[in-house]
């Protein structure tokens, strides 16, 4: 328990002591996607009825900071102590497979959430989006966030330099979390993109986070719950698995 | 039991057989050297050792317990001092030994952590940042990374590769005193009058198998060659004889011999030249040499 205590911890102190770049950043981004968005489309767009577009947009930029920093803290940690090579000081101890996978996912949903609640808190400024079923809101921030660290961790330990880790993030996480319905109803698209969005696991995760929020959404939040906890499921065995193996970490 | 077994491990990297069916033990309280040429396997047993590379087959065991199926309680047995030298920037010295102590389980070690620092002169360093510090700096560092929990056997990987005297002789002090205090240590080094002097056991590798593995003693008396030191009084050396010289220095010649017995023939030859000898010495040939000789196969 110690070894994974610790562990944790030095990762938690790893994003903070740089929190300008892995915490304030991401919220600032956000805010200005809101900004630009909310100004250009507030009077023309009503996603659900009576949902103002600012308010709908809201839990969608809240949850895609959350994922993107939650893949992008278990990405870069491992691949920087990889490329640097101290992370010979973690395959070292005697650190279960477990301690090693849980330390690093949870440190990373633990800023995943602190950057959703700094969006949150920002754009109070602009619009209230309500929050019907706040245990939903919950569940599925927790869900994502897990879902995208482990996926981080898969792309950290996969990836041999920085390059591989750029590709990894730019032509799967970015396309998957913009393509997901953070800025739409997917009931707006035409029949072939929304079909293609139902095969998208993080439009699930945003959807059913957002059904936390307007207690309507385009899919029913079970629904949502059984898909993102399958992809969860799945990607925490792959990573798991990976680790216990020493997949291109023990060679 | 002894500290370490290594028991025909065999190790590819692809087509590459970096290690060949290398089997040895090292005993408790050995002072122990692992010497080869570079590329010989040494970093791939100790990264085996340490579960940095799994063995592709064989069995490595620390203190009794299975590196592969038991590799807790291994890692727990074993200190090891990488070769490269790598430090995590975010953090100061103290926090750096306060998370490698956390890794092996333990967590109020500051006694210890203090004691190491002064044992290593970096007290005054302890809230220096890593990337502030110089590179022997930070070597000592990685030596107080290796020992936080206390570890029955300490691996060093050249430990002392590009760094200055003075830290040469703290780490060595340290060293030797846990070695009298009952840990075993393993050293690789390229400087082979370290091993000599520290060093009570010697196995040497080359191209991944184990070519000697001897007692200091017994492989310092191995040696064949013998290292003559003659002065003339008079006349030049004969030309039969300059092949064999090593260093000459006016009157004074160092001549290399392959065996005791090519000394009657050398001095028949010096005789017949009608040269007088004023000084002769006959030198045993040091661990170096015999560390050329034996990886050249000429050794017995």
């Amino acid at each position: 328990m110690q070894g994974f205590q610790t562990l944790f911890y030095k990762e938690l102190l790893r994003f903070w002591k740089v929190s300008f770049q892995t915490v304030l950043a991401p919220i600032l981004t956000a805010s200005l996607y809101l900004l630009i968005f909310a100004h250009v489309l507030d009077s023309h767009v009503q996603p659900y009825p009576g949902v103002r577009y600012t308010a709908f947009l809201i839990p969608g930029l809240a949850m895609m900071s959350m994922l993107q920093n939650a893949f992008s803290n278990t990405s870069s940690s491992i691949i920087q102590s990889k490329i640097t090579g101290n992370l010979v000081f973690i395959l070292l101890p005697p650190l279960s497979h477990l301690e090693f996978f849980a330390a690093y996912v949870l440190a990373a949903v633990v800023r995943g959430i602190i950057v959703g609640l700094g969006v949150l808190l920002v754009t109070l400024v602009f619009a209230i989006p309500p929050v019907q079923h706040p245990l939903w809101v919950l569940v599925f921030a927790l869900m994502g966030c897990a879902a995208m660290a482990i996926l981080g961790l898969i792309a950290g330990i996969w990836a041999d330099k920085f390059d591989q880790l750029a590709a990894f993030q730019n032509f799967l996480i970015m396309p998957l979390t913009f393509l997901s319905g953070v800025f739409y109803s997917i009931h707006s698209l035409p029949p072939f993109w929304q079909a293609v969005s139902n095969w998208n696991p993080v439009f699930y995760i945003i959807d059913g986070f957002r059904f936390g929020f307007f207690g309507v959404a385009d899919v029913s939040p079970w629904l949502a719950l059984s898909v993102s906890g399958a992809a969860l499921f799945a990607l925490a065995l792959l990573g798991y698995q990976l680790i216990k193996s020493g997949y291109k970490l023990r060679h | 039991m002894s500290a370490i077994e290594f028991n025909q491990v065999v190790k590819h990297y692809g087509q590459f057989q970096a290690l060949k069916s290398v089997s040895f033990n090292v005993e408790e309280g050995d002072f122990f050297a692992l010497l080869g040429p570079n590329g010989a396997g040494k970093t791939t047993l100790i990264s085996i050792l340490g579960g940095l590379a799994h063995a592709t087959s064989g069995a490595v065991r620390i203190m009794g317990h299975d590196v592969a199926t038991d590799y807790r309680n291994a890692r727990r047995a074993v200190g090891i001092v990488p070769q490269e030298l790598v430090f995590d920037p975010f953090f100061n010295v103290r926090e750096t030994l306060q998370f490698q102590s956390g890794y092996f389980g333990l967590k109020k070690n500051d006694d210890w952590i203090d004691e190491i620092l002064a044992s290593l002169g970096l007290t005054d360093k302890a809230h220096s940042n890593m990337r502030a510090l110089s590179g022997g700096m930070k070597r000592r560092v990685m030596v107080a990374q290796a020992l936080v929990h206390k570890p029955p056997v300490i691996v060093l990987d050249e430990p002392t590769a590009g760094v200055d005297v003075e830290l040469r002789q703290t780490l060595w002090q340290f060293i030797r005193r846990l070695n009298q205090q009952g840990s075993t240590i393993v050293l690789t080094t390229h400087y082979l009058e370290e091993a000599e002097e520290l060093c009570n056991r010697i196995a040497m590798l080359k191209q991944g198998q184990l070519i000697a593995l001897e007692d200091k003693a017994t492989l310092l008396n191995k040696g064949k060659s013998r290292t003559l030191r003659i002065k003339l009084l008079d006349g030049t050396l004969p030309a039969s004889l300059q092949p064999l010289v090593i260093t000459q220095a006016g009157q004074q010649y160092d001549l290399k011999l392959s065996d005791v017995a090519a000394l009657d023939d050398l001095l028949a030859q010096i005789k017949q030249a009608g040269v007088t000898l004023r000084d002769i010495e006959v030198n045993k040939p040091d661990l170096e040499d015999i560390f050329v000789e034996t990886m050249h196969g000429t050794a017995a």
